[in-house]
């Protein structure tokens, strides 16, 4: 890579930073162009990422890694911190598919948002955004990626509350920024132990020493590591922020709780996969994690009636996936990222429908009052159908390229972790089916739960195709849910592109024969959808949810995650700084207030003596001075 | 006799001066008594002098008496503007320090 | 060194007396009485100073501290009033026992010093390269504390103009004309001010102190001839009472007759001068 496409690389964060910062402070004036100046902002990082990538493809595999340091950033005696970028092939994947994404959101924005008399800042929150997540992919060490997580993590909290004259968006915001700080504290450990353990923060000391640590640490920091993931990613038990941010607008949705800040915790662990190959213990915890987080969003999934939050129970669902394979070594790594590639782009094209849906259905998400809506959103339709068809894993669809990659090699490895681990990625996918076709059968398909007149105690709607510049971002991010697995799946091309930072994976078979598995997979989803089919396209859709057994109560309000987390979490905490509060009050402030009022009356004791008197003071330096000649006599005569 | 005598003396007249400075209350009498200590440490400076044997106790002495002159003229000017302010001479009425 | 017998006398008749005179200082109502009190001990301590072999700085006790502070103290109490008399009573609670015990306390604490030390033989100054007392402050002085004598000159200039600036009163209005001051009297008179100058008081064959007024031409003593000060201490004598003992006076020595002689005093006729 040539020293001028290095250079270019801070311009990668710079460019969007400036148009946030542009858009903040230009004020009112701005308002009529300030969102097609986050637009160009956006275009040009992808124009910059699209010459890197360029000049990257032209050089052979073992010098697409590359450095670029702009200065020291933190110079403390031993520590030294770069402000460093690394380009190589994940971060660059990464820069594309943010951009790229990102860009078409913009777009879509436009129109989405044109109503909102705060869309300047709205595009600068989005820009900003869009600049934390590269600081993030692009920092060659933990702490500039820290800054960037953090970054993203303020971004999104900005966003998730940017309607925030309405409390529940304002709380939702809250909650999403306080999970967020739990896994904070996690990259912040991990970051102290790597000081400790190998006295430096950059990728290259710390992943290259890694297996000449102890296991023990290296574990611990694995461990830490997944706990920031965990906050970020919206994993068990930190899960619970993900269904609360969908308050936020649907473009929000769509590039920061789908596409791309959710999977940052895919990246770090991605990222640190030769510390975590020396830590077998931290790699099974993080499986355990990504199988329990996709069998837990995917069955809330099948019960969620908001169109938004059963998206984003998707997402939990899939980024578990994506976890699952981060956790089974350099073999899953790749697949890990390449479904996060394809995830970013079918599911921000889902989102976006989903906001396409809302557009035309008056800001409603209640999929329970739609219905067949694919005459007359037809644009809509289509989009989201090759969505649905991507994540549902149907071949040739982007989807079946990555997620049958992943399940396949859970099935990889011996004693009894390939049949859990590959059986729970095999269930996934079937209820995965289920209730994706739940949510596109009940949005397009079956009878009209509304009317254009009101009539029948339905709702009145008067659904309409959106805007152009709300579409074609949607088509183009139809064709990537076509296209992208086939294109980057052909020849293995994605895997040896990724080969530079995931190292060489041995291809070891499954405990199951591939075409089985395949077979397999391809059963349950056409089972899935066929239920769905059966029971929300044939038969009529009660207009609110229906009794059902404890299981669906349960996974209607998220498997009782918020109830779990306060009763673990909420309470006792709120006990213990009700009972600190109360022993400060009763004995340290108590002392120290008993210590001052004393202090206190002892001077107003002492002001008794200031009487004005001359006379009196005279007495008392006397007395003093009889005193003292006193102790200087008895001194000097003891002494003597 | 012995010259401890003079220095007893000494003490007595120190004392008395310290007494009238704590007793009374016209500025003037107080003033007096001030007047009265620095005379009774001449008289133990001087004794000192010559019972060592030294006349540097003399010019001590000698020192004494021209400072304690300085201090009568801003002390006695000091007494004169209160009076005219407040047509009193009691130390008891300047009591401004105390609010 | 031996003490003399003389100056032990000096001394045993003295310290009694200083001490009595500084006692005096405590129980005196009136300031001037202080005053004389505290100018009778620097006297006696000048002598004890010329008794000490100090004779320079018995002349300076009695030229410094006799002469000026002490006519300076007197000036000040004649400013303030020499007749401000003090109570003795106590207005501070406690402030009497208060500054006995601590005076006496002083008193044993000090005295309890000089009786526990040890003293050396005194020496005397006898030794003293023969020279005078003045020549050999002198030398001191001049050879070991040139500084701080330039240094307490500076003070003492310092504390000349301080008693000039301190007492220095600033005029507050413009200074009155003669035809303001004329004016004023001309306006007062109504009042009973007198446009002329003030009778002189009385003056008598035997008598013609400030406190006796004059008469008029009706022989009526004038009051406002004795002089307000007086007046207002109440020290003003009656005319009529030097007037009896004059006319006893010059009937014994001319012998004349009762008669002529002309009545005075507020009763008397109208029509007879002296």
């Amino acid at each position: 890579m040539t020293t001028q496409t290095l250079s270019l690389a801070p311009w990668l964060v710079a460019t969007p930073l400036i148009g946030a910062a542009l858009l903040l402070l230009i004020g009112r004036r701005g308002d009529r162009w300030g969102h097609w100046l986050g637009v160009l902002a956006s275009t040009a990082t992808f124009v910059i990422g699209l010459v890197i990538l360029l000049d990257m493809l032209g050089v052979d595999a073992e010098q697409r890694v590359a450095t670029s340091s702009v200065g020291t950033w933190i110079d403390a005696g031993p520590l030294t911190v770069d402000l460093g970028f690394q380009l190589d092939p994940l971060s660059m994947t990464f820069v594309m598919l943010v951009t790229f994404v990102g860009t078409l959101i913009h777009v879509y924005s436009v129109a989405y948002m044109s109503h909102d008399h705060d869309r300047r800042r709205f595009f600068a929150y989005l820009n900003l955004f869009v600049a934390a997540m590269l600081l993030l992919v692009l920092a060659d060490n933990y702490l500039l990626l820290f800054v960037g997580w953090e970054g993203v993590g303020l971004a999104s909290y900005l966003l998730i509350g940017f309607w925030d004259h309405h409390l529940p968006n304002a709380v939702a915001g809250k909650k999403a920024f306080l999970m967020n700080r739990v896994g904070d504290m996690g990259l912040i450990v991990a970051m102290m132990l790597m000081l400790a353990t190998f006295g430096a923060l950059d990728f290259g000391t710390v992943l290259g020493s890694a297996d000449a640590a102890d296991q023990g640490l290296n574990t611990a920091i694995g461990l830490m590591l997944l706990l920031a993931a965990c906050g970020k990613s919206a994993q068990l038990p930190l899960q619970a922020w993900l269904g609360d941010a969908m308050a936020g607008p649907t473009p929000v949705s769509a590039l920061i709780h789908a596409a791309t800040m959710v999977t940052a915790g895919v990246y770090l662990l991605v990222r640190s996969g030769p510390l975590l190959e020396a830590a077998p213990d931290a790699q099974l915890v993080i499986a355990i994690v990504g199988a329990l987080t996709l069998l837990f969003g995917a069955v809330v999934g099948c019960a969620k009636d908001d169109i938004k939050k059963a998206l984003a129970a998707s997402t939990m669902s899939q980024i578990g996936y994506m976890m699952l394979a981060a956790g089974l070594g350099p073999i899953g790594y790749a697949f890990a990222i390449f479904h996060l590639v394809t995830h970013g782009f079918f599911k921000a094209g889902l989102f976006l429908g989903a906001g396409s849906v809302m557009h035309g259905m008056d800001d409603d998400v209640d999929m329970r009052r739609f219905g067949g809506l694919w005459r007359l959103l037809p644009v809509t339709w289509i989009t989201m159908g090759f969505g649905w068809l991507a994540i549902l894993g149907v071949p040739p669809f982007s989807g079946f390229w990555s997620k049958d990659k992943i399940i396949e090699a859970a099935f990889v490895g011996e004693g009894w972790r390939p049949w859990v681990f590959g059986t729970v990625a095999l269930v996934g996918a079937g209820i995965t089916a289920y209730y994706m076709s739940r949510l596109f059968f009940m949005t397009f398909a079956g009878r009209r739960r509304w009317s254009a007149d009101g009539a029948d105690g339905t709702v009145e709607r008067h659904p309409h195709e959106s805007p152009l510049l709300m579409t074609v971002p949607m088509v183009v991010l139809a064709l990537g849910s076509v296209g992208l697995g086939w294109v980057l799946a052909a020849g293995d091309g994605f895997v040896h592109w990724l080969e530079p930072v995931t190292g060489h994976a041995e291809h070891d078979e499954p405990v199951l024969a591939v075409p089985v598995i395949i077979g397999l997979t391809l059963t349950l989803v056409v089972v899935g959808a066929a239920l769905a089919w059966v029971q929300y396209a044939t038969r009529a859709v009660p207009t609110t949810a229906p009794p059902a057994p404890a299981l669906v109560r349960a996974a209607r309000v998220d498997l009782h995650q918020d109830d779990v987390n306060e009763t673990l979490v909420m309470r006792p905490g709120q006990y213990l700084t009700r009972s600190m509060v109360f022993a400060d009050r009763t004995a340290v402030d108590a002392g120290w207030l008993g210590l001052a009022g004393g202090v206190g009356r002892l001077g107003s004791w002492l002001r008794g003596w200031q009487s004005g008197y001359a006379r009196q003071y005279a007495a008392i330096t006397l007395g003093g001075l009889g005193v003292i000649v006193l102790v200087i006599w008895l001194v000097a005569t003891t002494a003597g | 006799m012995e010259l401890t005598n003079y220095l007893y003396l000494s003490v007595v007249l120190f004392a008395l001066g310290a007494t009238t400075v704590l007793l009374r209350r016209n500025t003037i009498v107080v003033f007096m008594g001030i007047e009265l200590m620095l005379n009774a440490t001449n008289l133990a400076l001087v004794t000192f002098a010559r019972m060592h044997g030294d006349v540097t106790g003399q010019v001590l002495a000698f020192f004494v008496m021209v400072v304690a002159a300085a201090e009568v003229v801003v002390g006695l000017a000091i007494i004169v503007t209160i009076f005219r302010a407040r047509r009193s001479a009691s130390v008891d009425d300047v009591n401004l320090l105390k609010s | 060194m031996t003490v003399s017998g003389g100056e032990t006398v000096l001394f045993w008749v003295l310290a009694p007396l200083m001490v009595l005179a500084a006692s005096g200082l405590l129980v005196v109502r009136r300031a001037v009485h202080a005053a004389v009190c505290v100018v009778f001990v620097m006297i006696s301590l000048a002598v004890l100073y010329v008794a000490q072999e100090a004779p320079f700085l018995g002349v300076v006790q009695v030229v410094v501290y006799t002469g000026a502070v002490m006519m300076l103290f007197l000036f000040v109490l004649m400013l303030v009033g020499v007749d401000a008399a003090d109570s003795l009573t106590e207005t501070i609670r406690g402030q009497r026992w208060v500054g006995l015990l601590l005076g006496l306390g002083l008193a044993s604490v000090l005295g309890g010093v000089i009786a526990r030390s040890t003293f050396p033989p005194p020496r005397g100054l006898a030794e003293t390269g023969g020279v005078t007392n003045p020549v050999a402050l002198a030398r001191v002085v001049m050879e070991h504390y040139v500084v701080a004598m330039e240094v307490v000159g500076i003070l003492l200039v310092t504390a000349a103009v301080a008693g000039l600036v301190l007492t220095h009163r600033r005029r507050l209005g413009a200074k009155p004309t003669q035809r303001a001051l004329a004016e004023a009297k001309i306006a007062a008179l109504p009042t009973g001010r007198h446009l002329s100058p003030l009778p002189a008081p009385g003056v008598y064959a035997q008598n013609n102190a400030m406190d006796t007024p004059a008469l008029d031409h009706t022989g009526r003593p004038l009051e406002h001839s004795v002089p307000r000060v007086l007046r207002i201490r109440g020290q003003q004598r009656e005319a009529a009472e030097l007037l009896t003992a004059e006319e006893t006076l010059v009937h014994r020595e001319l012998d004349v007759p009762d008669d002529p002689v002309p009545s005075v005093g507020p009763d008397s006729s109208e029509g007879e001068t002296r």
